[in-house]
């Protein structure tokens, strides 16, 4: 990057702040996706909302691209940067500000930890329900760009849900404030969810004010395994028309469960086509009613075998299962690629079954897992970047799959965004109307086209 | 090899490309690792996060990057505490990565100076290769330890004129044990079991009496237990600093002198130590004449507080009466939390202890800072893990402290006296012997 720019972004932020070193510049080159590298120009350290003002307003000046970032755990390429690009990294604006039981919200700079905030919440018998894989080391910045979901969406939505107001700089170096604390706001436009799940192409946000809910009381979780991907579909149907709404439903394929017995030897039964986690929250006395009844559910379809945790030990082992099922998939092969087809709930089976068959046309490997009771789905291609042959049958698998999500009336992600890696299926998702409002909106607000170019749409 | 043949070498050789890239390429880059890893945690910057280190090595490995001294300072900032291999969902094998980046830095002579050339020379090719030469260097560090020359120096207000780096050095030599570890085959009251004993280094000349307490317990859980004379240092100084020909040669040494197919377990007592005997089998996976033995080895390697557990050790008794209530911690040596996933088996034998009551230590499975040779090297990052590790020590009230590993014991020690803090630190095989004492 040219002298003159860093030094200018030394005298705002300060020499540590400011990283150019090859090696400096090269960690920065990925997220948490596959085969995706590029070296920024540039990565910087800001700590408050005026000096990322700055940061955009000399990069709009001088036209430089700007690509914001929190911990890098994103899986679809939205934080990798563009080539000579400043990286703005929120992971020092780090503060949970306030914590307003009398509303119950949260107020928090981007680069807050996921689970510090739930952690922060829980002391003060409140909870923040979204739960992404990553929540240990996400953002709640990258949450929101990302709009991340988790196990818990059926019953309590994902970060959308939460998001109240935002502070938010524009490519200007304009501070934007949207939203407020109260629960009914129709004051303009909706602006804040415009940011909600935008990866950074619209603005960066510097604060946002998270709605919180009271922590349940009681939890109770069980693990059924089915003969068929149908009896296991309509297990959750059937549970939701009774109606019973569970805070998780998450659902294995066959692939994935041999896969997670060999890695985390939970003793699941390996002669079944899929397995149910569920879980129900609330009161003790509702939860153990739910629990009871989802157990009938489950044998009236056949359930091969219902297991109730007795305790809190017991519902974690059970829990453990799914949450095995991403590494326990990453172990197996080289390259792990892990997407998010999304469907409607009850065509659900229809997709699982033509995800397998896809793997059996294309003799590739795909273990499918994912969040049942909300239709998004994770077949996650277990392959080899170095096998360029493979890789190609992988792609071909991928377009077919989105294709099938699309003519399903489902979505190309669920939560894991557009970024790079699904861009190209998106003009046959949302067509030339959708893709053209998108276009106005970009141009509206970023009109020199800097912050995060390239990402999702072009 | 001499230097200059050393540096041919490197210029047309890079361990990391050698390195089997699935190796490298196991890890999704998913970030899970950033949050355990005690660097990032301090630093927030990716470069010194697991995942940042496997980027650089993957980078060398694919000829985009040099291994320049940047690189180089950044494979040893790393602790080498392993957390991150616990937190990893892939299954990344990083102590193999960071042990072969190291030895591609000396390869590469990064991080060449005269001095470092002479200290590395002196500790790896020179003490730590001959037990005899240790403990004549120990006999030495006694007498001036015994004779009051330290006191003396300590009262006198001298110390103060020394570098700062030389007093932080001297709070840090252990204590040296009034005798080492004898040597001798000890056979069992009642002999079911026989076992080989490893003394370590450190182990045998400051904490001997760890050895004899493992002994003791050994013996009275039914072990004959085998102490062969030729035994080396276990070679994982070597490993942790990018020699792995040293390494190498420890272990060669160490299968010559134990009989592995005579011996139902080689049991260690010190967390680096066992964590490095594990992976002889790795290490000499392309020697032709040990691999065999070295793979026997690896099965039967066995911490002491996994063994015990393993063949159900003899509960203490006492007179419920006796029954004490000072309050007693666990520290997790990395090493064995992480290196060799040993949490529960400790615990279990603590546990059984009548004297003791259990409390919970915070983070205790944080790295203390001692990491080997760490807290010499990088004194700063050294210390503030030891500051955490003691507050976490003052908050949880615990009167007895155990560690199973000498290099955190002699850490933390030195973190408590400098805190004034009264606090026993104690091996849990020292403890249970202890225990059996007072039956």
């Amino acid at each position: 990057m040219d002298n003159r720019i860093v030094s200018r972004l030394t005298d705002l932020l300060g020499e540590d702040r400011v990283l150019t070193k090859p090696e400096d510049l090269l960690v920065y080159g990925y997220d948490a996706t596959p085969m995706m590298h590029e070296t920024p120009g540039c990565v910087l350290f800001p700590d408050s909302t005026e000096q990322i003002g700055a940061i955009l307003r000399l990069a709009n000046a001088e036209r430089i691209a700007v690509v914001t970032r929190g911990s890098g755990t994103g899986l679809s390429g939205g934080s990798i940067p563009v080539p000579h690009c400043i990286v703005v990294c929120t992971v020092r604006m780090d503060r949970i500000l306030e914590i307003d039981r009398a509303n119950l919200t949260a107020r928090v700079q981007p680069g807050v930890l996921t689970a510090k905030l739930d952690e922060a919440a829980k002391a003060c018998g409140l909870f923040y329900p979204p739960d992404p894989g990553s929540i240990k080391i996400s953002t709640i910045g990258g949450n929101v760009a990302n709009n991340s979901g988790g196990l818990r969406g059926l019953k309590y939505g994902v970060t959308r849900d939460y998001v109240m107001a935002l502070e938010v700089v524009l490519a200007s170096g304009d501070i934007l404030r949207t939203g407020t604390a109260c629960m009914k706001d129709v004051a303009g436009y909706n602006l804040k969810d415009l940011f909600v799940s935008s990866q950074g192409t619209l603005g960066v946000i510097t604060e946002i004010l998270l709605r919180l809910v009271p922590k349940p009381a009681s939890k109770r979780t069980l693990l059924a395994t089915f003969p068929s991907i149908q009896a296991a579909a309509e297990t959750v149907s059937s549970i939701i028309a009774e109606p019973i709404v569970p805070c998780t439903l998450e659902f294995l394929d066959r692939m994935t469960i041999s896969c997670v017995e060999d890695y985390a030897h939970i003793g699941l039964p390996l002669d079944c086509e899929a397995l149910l986690l569920m879980e129900t929250d609330g009161h003790p006395l509702v939860t153990e009613e739910e629990a009871r009844a989802m157990e009938r559910i489950a044998r009236e379809h056949g359930a091969l075998q219902v297991q109730i945790a007795k305790d809190d030990f017991e519902a974690e082992r059970l829990a453990s299962a799914r949450r095995s099922a991403s590494p326990a998939l990453a172990r197996v092969a080289p390259t792990t690629i892990l997407e998010d087809a999304t469907v409607p709930r009850n065509r659900l089976a229809e997709m699982v079954t033509f995800i397998q068959k896809t793997a059996e046309k294309y003799q590739i490997r795909i273990g499918t897992f994912g969040h049942m009771g909300d239709g998004n789905l994770h077949p996650t291609f277990l392959t080899d970047e170095r096998n360029t042959d493979e890789i190609h049958r992988v792609e071909q698998g991928f377009a077919e799959i989105f294709e099938k999500a699309i003519a399903l009336g489902g979505t190309i992600t669920g939560e894991h965004g557009v970024g790079l890696a699904k861009k190209r299926f998106l003009p046959a998702l949302i067509g030339q109307v959708g893709l053209n409002v998108h276009r106005e909106v970009k141009r509206a607000f970023d009109p020199n086209m800097i912050l995060n170019p390239g990402k999702i749409f072009d | 090899m001499n230097r200059s043949q050393l540096s041919d070498f490197a210029a047309n050789h890079s361990m990391l490309k050698d390195l089997d890239y699935s190796i490298l390429q196991q890890c999704i880059h998913c970030g899970m690792c950033l949050p355990t890893c005690p660097t990032y945690d301090a630093t927030k910057l990716e470069i010194s996060s697991p995942r940042g280190r496997i980027a650089l090595m993957r980078a060398v490995a694919d000829g985009k990057l040099e291994t320049s001294q940047t690189f180089a300072e950044e494979m040893y900032f790393c602790l080498g505490c392993l957390a991150c291999e616990t937190a990893c969902p892939a299954g990344v094998n990083y102590n193999h990565l960071i042990e072969t980046a190291r030895v591609e830095v000396e390869h590469a002579g990064a991080l060449d100076s005269v001095k470092r050339n002479l200290l590395r020379n002196f500790f790896l090719s020179w003490l730590f290769r001959s037990r005899w030469r240790l403990r004549f260097a120990a006999r030495l560090l006694w007498f001036y330890q015994r004779l009051g020359i330290q006191a003396l120096l300590r009262r006198s207000g001298a110390m103060k004129w020394l570098p700062k780096t030389w007093r932080d050095l001297e709070a840090l030599t252990p204590t040296i044990s009034d005798s080492f570890t004898s040597l001798d085959r000890v056979p069992a009251l009642s002999s079911s079991r026989r076992v080989g004993l490893l003394i370590g280094c450190i182990q045998d000349v400051a904490f001997a009496h760890v050895n004899r307490d493992t002994i003791y317990v050994l013996e009275q859980n039914g072990c004959e237990i085998v102490l062969p004379l030729e035994q080396a240092c276990c070679g994982s100084l070597h490993a942790h600093n990018g020699d792995l020909e040293g390494a190498r040669a420890q272990a060669r040494r160490n299968l010559d002198a134990f009989d592995v197919d005579l011996l139902d377990a080689i049991i260690i007592n010190a967390a680096g130590c066992g964590s490095q005997m594990k992976h002889y089998d790795r290490l000499l996976e392309n020697d032709p004449v040990y691999m065999q033995k070295a793979k026997v080895w690896s099965k039967k390697v066995r911490d002491i507080t996994e063994y015990l557990v393993e063949i159900g050790f003899r509960k203490p008794q006492s007179d419920p009466a006796s029954h004490g209530t000072a309050l007693l911690a666990y520290h997790e040596a990395c090493h064995l939390v992480h290196g060799q996933k040993i949490s529960a088996q400790p615990k279990e034998i603590l546990k059984s202890l009548p004297h003791y009551t259990w409390v919970e230590l915070p983070e205790a499975a944080w790295c203390c800072g001692s990491a080997g040779i760490y807290n010499i090297t990088h004194p700063d990052m050294a210390t503030t893990l030891l500051e955490r590790k003691i507050s976490h020590i003052m908050s949880s009230g615990a009167h007895v402290l155990a560690s199973a590993n000498p290099g955190c014991t002699l850490q933390i020690l030195a973190g408590l006296k400098k805190q004034g803090m009264n606090v026993r630190v104690e091996h849990p095989v020292s403890l249970l012997a202890d225990a059996y004492r007072n039956e």
